[in-house]
């Protein structure tokens, strides 16, 4: 059951805090981390040099996807009825356990033994390389990131670059040991040697599964970028492609995909377009060569829909999966991607995670930020990732039988003893007198401040209040004055 | 075919606001102004608000500082409680009468003030209008200093080197760094040094800093070892909030530096030295 992971999962997203603190410790990560983020932000900028021309192509971006996505159920009846005629069969699923039961389906119906991947995020929401070793097919992943960290049994910690985390040494050890090949931290070597194990696979495999980046409406298309050829392979060679991809990828028109893709290639990784652009309209036709027999679009909701629900929070589902906003932010950049324990990590991870598991599931997540806005300064689709997280400590404080419920899981972290407190903030705040009264106190008695101010005290010395305050000091130099 | 977000409320698709065009500013320094301590401010750093004053004041102008102001309501905002949050900033509105430009001593608070009270009341058309208008006149200080007083300083100090260190949401909403950058430009004898990641957040957020203190220490501590490498003898900056921050781990680091607020060291800068009456 596809559940085991997921659980697992649930379990570490919601421990994100002590998730953090272990990885914090880990220096190597930490190095990693900061140099290979480093990296990606100075190619994006490089690759974007103009100001103007990468803020219109933003503007652009953004009103292309908010435009698809206010007509969504329209272009997701379009587009399913544009593949079925061109002989792509198109499966809807709810929930995780919906599309896994679909692939395995597929699987058994054609009694697959062996199933080759393209990097897919949505089959890693799904967890459905475990699903299908459970029911007896293996399943290998091809991208040489996801390969790497299907070797070392790990999650992404990326959603582009599933290995950022580990430098050139960790994976020439980490093939040492599990393919006994000699060592060597040659990257290009490194490479070579995985290719040629994966070279067979694609020929052995029944199956190859797919994520989508952009799914047309209009002409029925399913467009797949990559690097490394593996894409290409997995959805050619075997008879058999699935592609699986979340309701949110679906654009009008292929002109839409143009700018989209612009922005999506340089935000990654700086490029401006990737080595591959796969675009795939149907299975092989008679008259053709190669090309799989039978070709599946599995469409994922899992919780979108609640956030389409809401026209603030639709906006997250305007995401491209570009990466840029996580490779952008200083929490994402300290603690890697395993800390969040969710398959999205980073800002992105933050907004959409409490939509796939719930907010009881992802409790810290919204609050595991300073609301620094470097997220929402790179993200080409212009999402307001900060405001997003704002809304979900909202629904996060809220109580959990406040009405209408917007979020599965509101309220996750209502406390009556904090709303309390803040109810005693804002009566502080607006009765000039309390105000006056508690800032004579604490300017008075300053010098008895505790030393010890429960988690402030962890970094920092204690703050001691002045000895008088601005409002005492103004009004009598104003007076003085006057 | 999934039925699921067809039971979603036909509501409007966002766009994103329109990017905003370069502020232009008013030809004339007014004659009074609104200054807005800020809460930090008021408990933690008053000569840096008092600073303030003696600048503004050097500028012939009217320093007005309504007693009943508190905070603009940000912490509450920032965690998630928007109806306290709003409780708050409407007890400020309601001090702000006269069209009088609003100075902030804190970058983030003059974001709030100009960025987030739309949000707060989206749902109330005339106070909408209100906060609409206050946004127009709200200026954090050092923007209203170069681009409404148009100051120029004359550095009586000795020679020194200092980092800067701008609020993510004073950079961000208000081009602070920009600001500071060119008032400290002024000062002859001060030079500016660069900092590692200079504009990466310094780890505060408000109440993320004790929510969340093992990532938001990690992020601090980088800020003030990148200070410290840079070899400054001075950190100066437009935001009490980071300065809390920083100064605080400054201190349980035990590293040699402390962070003024930019009013205070342009103040302290740009005074005559008044010799001794013998
Ligand atoms: S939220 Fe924006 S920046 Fe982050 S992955 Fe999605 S599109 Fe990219």
């Amino acid at each position: 059951m596809s559940s085991q992971r997921i659980h697992t999962l649930d379990v570490t997203a919601q421990n994100l805090k002590s998730n953090a603190r272990l990885s914090l410790k880990d220096q190597q990560l930490r190095t990693n981390m900061r140099s290979a983020m480093d990296s990606l932000i100075s190619k994006r900028l490089i690759s974007m040099p103009d100001e103007d021309e990468r803020e219109n192509l933003r503007e652009l971006g953004n009103k292309i996807k908010a435009s698809a996505l206010s007509q969504l159920p329209d272009l997701l009846e379009q587009l399913e009825s544009n593949l079925t005629k061109q002989g792509i069969q198109v499966h809807w699923a709810s929930t995780t356990e919906e599309a896994n039961a679909i692939v395995l389906n597929i699987a058994q119906a054609r009694n697959a033994k062996q199933v080759i991947k393209g990097k897919s995020m949505v089959s890693e929401e799904m967890a459905m390389n475990e699903h299908l070793t459970e029911h007896g097919i293996e399943a290998l992943e091809s991208d040489m990131g996801e390969y790497i960290i299907q070797l070392d049994n790990e999650k992404p910690t990326h959603i582009i670059m599933p290995a950022i985390h580990k430098n050139a040494q960790q994976v020439g050890k980490l093939f040492e040991s599990r393919l006994a090949l000699p060592y060597t931290d040659d990257v290009d070597s490194l490479i070579q040697s995985a290719r040629s194990i994966l070279r067979e696979k694609f020929f052995q495999a029944d199956i190859g599964i797919s994520g989508v980046n952009f799914a047309v409406a209009e002409t029925g298309t399913l467009l797949l970028v990559e690097n490394e050829g593996n894409g290409r392979m997995s959805t050619t060679v075997p008879p058999v492609h699935i592609a699986v991809t979340g309701i949110e990828k679906v654009v009008a028109n292929l002109q839409d995909t143009v700018p989209l893709l612009s922005l999506l290639t340089r935000s990654a990784l700086g490029q401006g377009i990737t080595t591959y652009v796969n675009m795939i309209s149907a299975p092989r036709q008679p008259d053709e060569l190669d090309g799989p027999e039978e070709v599946h679009l599995v469409l994922l909701d899992n919780g979108r829909s609640q956030a389409f629900a809401d026209s603030e929070l639709r906006q997250t589902l305007n995401c491209i999966r570009c990466g840029a906003c996580m490779n952008h932010c200083p929490v994402y950049t300290r603690i890697g991607g395993q800390a969040y324990g969710t398959v999205y990590p980073g800002p992105i991870g933050k907004i959409i995670s409490p939509h796939l598991l719930g907010l009881e599931n992802t409790p810290d997540h919204p609050s595991a930020s300073s609301l620094c806005g470097a997220c929402g300064e790179v993200c080409p689709v212009k999402i307001p990732i900060p405001a997003l997280l704002r809304r979900l400590r909202e629904e996060n404080v809220k109580s959990p039988k406040q009405q209408p419920q917007i979020m599965a899981g509101q309220g996750s972290r209502y406390s009556n003893k904090e709303a309390l407190l803040w109810k005693g903030w804002q009566a502080f705040n607006t009765k000039p007198l309390l105000y006056k009264t508690g800032t004579f106190l604490a300017t008075r008695l300053g010098q008895f401040t505790p030393s010890k101010l429960g988690a402030w005290t962890q970094n920092h010395s204690a703050p001691k209040p002045a000895k008088r305050s601005l409002h005492e000091l103004a009004k009598k130099h104003l007076e003085k004055k006057s | 075919m999934s039925h699921l977000y067809y039971n979603a409320a036909p509501q409007e698709t966002r766009v994103a606001k329109p990017r905003k065009a370069p502020r232009s500013y008013p030809t004339h320094k007014p004659a009074h102004i609104y200054l807005y301590g800020t809460c930090v401010v008021d408990l933690f750093f008053p000569e840096a608000g008092m600073d303030a004053i003696h600048l503004l004041e050097r500028e012939g102008i009217q320093v007005n500082f309504p007693q009943a102001q508190s905070c603009c309501g940000q912490p509450a905002y920032t965690s998630g409680y928007t109806q306290q949050a709003k409780d708050v900033a409407r007890s400020q509105l309601a001090l702000l009468t006269e069209d009088w430009p609003l100075v902030v001593c804190s970058g983030s608070c003059a974001g709030m003030f100009r960025e987030h009270y739309s949000d707060l009341f989206k749902d109330e058309p005339e106070t909408l209008a209100q906060v609409t208008a206050l946004a127009e006149r709200t200026y954090e200080l050092s923007e209203f200093l170069l681009k409404v007083c148009q100051v120029e300083l004359t550095d009586q100090g000795e020679a020194t080197q200092v980092a800067l260190h701008t609020s993510c949401s004073a950079r961000r909403e208000m081009n602070t760094h920009l600001h500071a950058r060119e008032l400290l430009n002024q000062l002859t004898q001060v030079e500016r040094l660069d900092h590692d990641h200079e504009s990466e957040c310094c780890g505060f957020g408000g109440t993320f800093s004790v929510r969340m203190p093992d990532i938001s220490g990690a992020m601090v501590a980088d800020k003030t070892q990148a200070l410290q490498k840079s070899g400054a003898q001075q950190v100066v900056s437009a935001d009490c909030g980071c300065l809390l921050n920083i100064n605080g781990a400054f201190e349980k680091q035990n590293i040699p530096l402390l962070g003024q607020h930019l009013a205070s060291f342009l103040w302290q800068r740009t005074q005559v030295k008044q010799e001794p009456n013998t």
